[in-house]
């Protein structure tokens, strides 16, 4: 009897490991097509910043000025020998300029986030596990950060700290990732803290205090992997935000200084050609779109993947 | 080390409550090895006059109300009582655990093997809590953290208490996984808990509340969300191992048929108050309380007419805000008499030693025999 128990025993195959809750919700992602769309614009986008100095066929502030005499003064237009998407007035490389920009703007994306990572989620954290008067403080500070107009405080940022070293580090966009940065964690604080409120009351948050877990472990190893998801899911969704933000800024002339090109500043440079030399509009904005296209449909996808209640909801 | 005997006299609880729970806990293990014995009080757990009242916006609710009632080394103690009577909020009491806000513990004291549990310093509490004191929850499947293996969640509370080696650590899992039933407990320790079946994530509840070999197990109502093949298994399961560690369980439940089952004694809960208490065998033969006997007579029975309605106790239990000086059963109770209503009777003892009973019916000079 015995001996035949472990025959069968050691033919019962060993089960394959079940995936975790984050392996399945990356498999959700992946299945997702705009998702996969979306990453690929991401990782695109990512690529041209990083390696976009290497891959671009002129320094970014390098002029051609010859070329732009033999045109009669006048950018050249796209396709032109030696600048694929022409160059500026100044006989710049347009692609070249608009690689730069795509540095400009992943790292906006990312410190940006960064910072808004950085305050949000420990204020709304501190804020939901604590309640009461710590509850009350914070949120009052974020209701007024909310409540003041996001450019209108970036300017102000901008300006007030424009000559101090902060306003002139990395040709002047650390002061746009801070002032950014500043304005937009509170929508994650309040996400984090909603997160936590939620699942403090929930029973195996109970049973770990009932096991001795200390209050710090409860919160990281408990709390907060569980209310990652939508916060997750916010920050991606906040990128393109950052994005168009730091566009915006660059556009009215805050931000990045000359010779460093931006996307925003692209544009605002190339409108007054605008009629006659449209690409010079055109190529900047159409970066702009795609790198916000692909930025909202991955977390867009993100969205569906860690959460699958959601699906079909829509 | 003889010093510290001399500070600690170790059998004489309330004199030990300045201390922090690591000093008392370490200078009663000696004690605990020289004398040769597991105990440091008579009981292991002494709740004395334990009131636990929610502060709500409509009023003060006396949840539990000047509860007394011992738990001795290796006992199982059952808690029975209908929903909202303050048997869950007596352990959440024990364990210090009751959410505050809105609730606070106004009074009493709980000894818990000598220490003062109430005196103790939110740090040393969390010290003891699984370590000393495990505890059982009601459902499973909203107990455990779908984010997290089940061999983390085990091993969280002997991590936190026990400092073992991850290797041991995870030798001592898989050990608490074989001996609650589960097979093949290494291949799943890196399971998460949406693989595990509700009957299996009980007995990973369980082997939490043991993991570290406690003295006492708060069990409530363990079984209520399983269904009654499973709660069979569960319960048989709380047995035999409490029993093979000398763990001491309080059990809560609403289930007389568990209690019956279980438990070495019975305290029955009404409204807040301990209304009757006893040994299984006197409470089950000779219950001395109208409540009890409502409760007895609203289990169904296997002679029951098929198609008959359930009997149950008329009326709701009172609100316990303000509940008046006056017998808490008494607007429910069939035999109810002026006295009832002029005041509260208290605790005494009927027939058997440990058997007493909060009625003034049933006492010696009442209109019930």
């Amino acid at each position: 009897m015995a001996t035949n128990t472990t025959a069968v025993q050691a033919k019962v195959a060993k089960p394959v490991a079940a995936p975790g809750p984050w392996r399945e919700a990356f498999g959700r992602l992946i299945r997702n097509k705009l998702a996969i769309v979306g990453l690929i614009l991401v990782i695109l986008l990512l690529f041209c910043g990083i390696f976009g100095p290497f891959i671009a066929p002129w320094p970014y502030q390098v002029q051609d000025l010859a070329a732009v005499q033999a045109n009669g003064n006048r950018p050249l237009p796209p396709l032109s020998p030696n600048h694929i998407l022409g160059t500026d007035q100044l006989g710049r490389d347009l692609l070249s300029r608009l690689l730069d920009g795509a540095r400009i703007s992943i790292t906006v994306a990312f410190v940006v986030q960064a910072v808004i990572i950085f305050i949000g989620v420990p204020v709304g954290a501190l804020a939901g596990w604590f309640g009461g008067r710590t509850d009350n403080a914070l949120m009052r500070l974020t209701d007024v950060i909310y409540a003041f107009p996001d450019i209108l405080f970036i300017i102000l940022l901008s300006v007030a700290f424009r000559d101090t070293v902060v306003g002139q580090s990395l040709d002047g966009l650390l002061l746009v990732f801070i002032a950014i940065g500043l304005v937009g964690w509170v929508t994650v604080a309040r996400l984090t803290r909603g997160q936590m409120l939620a699942l403090k009351e929930t029973e195996f948050v109970e049973a770990a205090r009932a096991i001795g877990v200390s209050d710090r472990k409860i919160v990281t190893r408990h709390l907060l992997p569980n209310g990652m998801g939508p916060i997750i899911v916010a920050i991606t969704l906040g990128i393109p935000v950052a994005i168009l933000a730091e566009a915006t800024l660059a556009y009215i002339g805050i931000g990045v200084q000359p010779p460093r090109a931006s996307w925003g500043s692209l544009i605002s440079e190339g409108q007054k050609f605008i009629r006659s030399e449209p690409h010079l509009v055109v190529f900047p904005a159409v970066f702009i779109a795609l790198a916000l296209i692909g930025f909202t449909f991955l977390g867009d996808g993100l969205r569906d993947a860690l959460d699958p209640k959601l699906k079909g909801k829509q | 080390m003889v010093g510290a005997e001399e500070d600690i006299p170790a059998a004489d609880a309330p004199s030990i409550v300045e201390l922090s729970a690591d000093d008392v806990l370490r200078a009663r293990n000696e004690a605990v090895s020289q004398a040769g014995l597991g105990r440091n009080a008579e009981h292991l757990l002494e709740v004395r006059g334990l009131s636990t009242h929610f502060f709500t916006p409509d009023g003060i609710v006396q949840a539990v109300d000047d509860v007394s009632f011992d738990v001795g080394y290796g006992e199982t103690l059952g808690l029975v009582g209908e929903s909202g009577c303050g048997k869950s909020v007596s352990a959440l009491s024990i364990a210090r655990l009751v959410p505050d806000p809105p609730g606070r513990i106004v009074s009493g004291s709980i000894l818990f093997d000598g220490i003062d549990l109430l005196k103790l310093s939110p740090e040393d509490m969390r010290k003891l809590r699984g370590k000393e004191i495990g505890f059982i929850f009601q459902d499973p499947l909203t107990s455990l953290n779908p984010t997290l293996t089940i061999g983390y969640q085990i091993g969280e509370s002997i991590r936190e208490h026990m400092g073992l080696s991850t290797k041991a650590a995870k030798e001592r899992i898989t050990e608490l996984l074989a001996k609650v039933g589960i097979p093949r407990p290494a291949d799943r320790l890196n399971d998460y808990p949406f693989q595990f079946s509700g009957g299996m994530r009980q007995r990973v509840m369980i082997a939490i509340a043991l993991s570290c070999d406690p003295k006492l197990i708060l069990a409530d109502e363990p079984t209520t969300a399983l269904d009654v093949t499973i709660q069979a298994q569960i319960l048989e399961l709380i047995q035999r191992l409490s029993s093979e560690f000398g763990t001491a369980v309080l059990l809560i439940t609403h289930d007389l048929g568990i209690a019956a089952g279980m438990c070495d004694r019975v305290n029955v809960m009404y409204a807040g108050r301990i209304v009757e208490t006893g040994t299984v065998d006197t409470l089950f033969e000779n219950p001395r309380m109208p409540y009890a006997w409502g409760l007895l007579d609203s289990l169904p029975r296997i002679d029951d007419v098929r198609g008959d309605r359930l009997r149950t106790i008329e009326g709701l239990p009172p609100l316990l805000i303000a509940p008046p000086k006056a017998c808490r059963f008494g607007p429910r109770c069939p035999y109810i008499r002026d006295v009832c209503r002029e005041g509260e009777p208290e605790l005494t003892q009927r027939d058997g030693e440990d058997h007493f009973a909060r009625c003034f019916a049933t006492q010696p000079d009442g209109w019930i025999s």
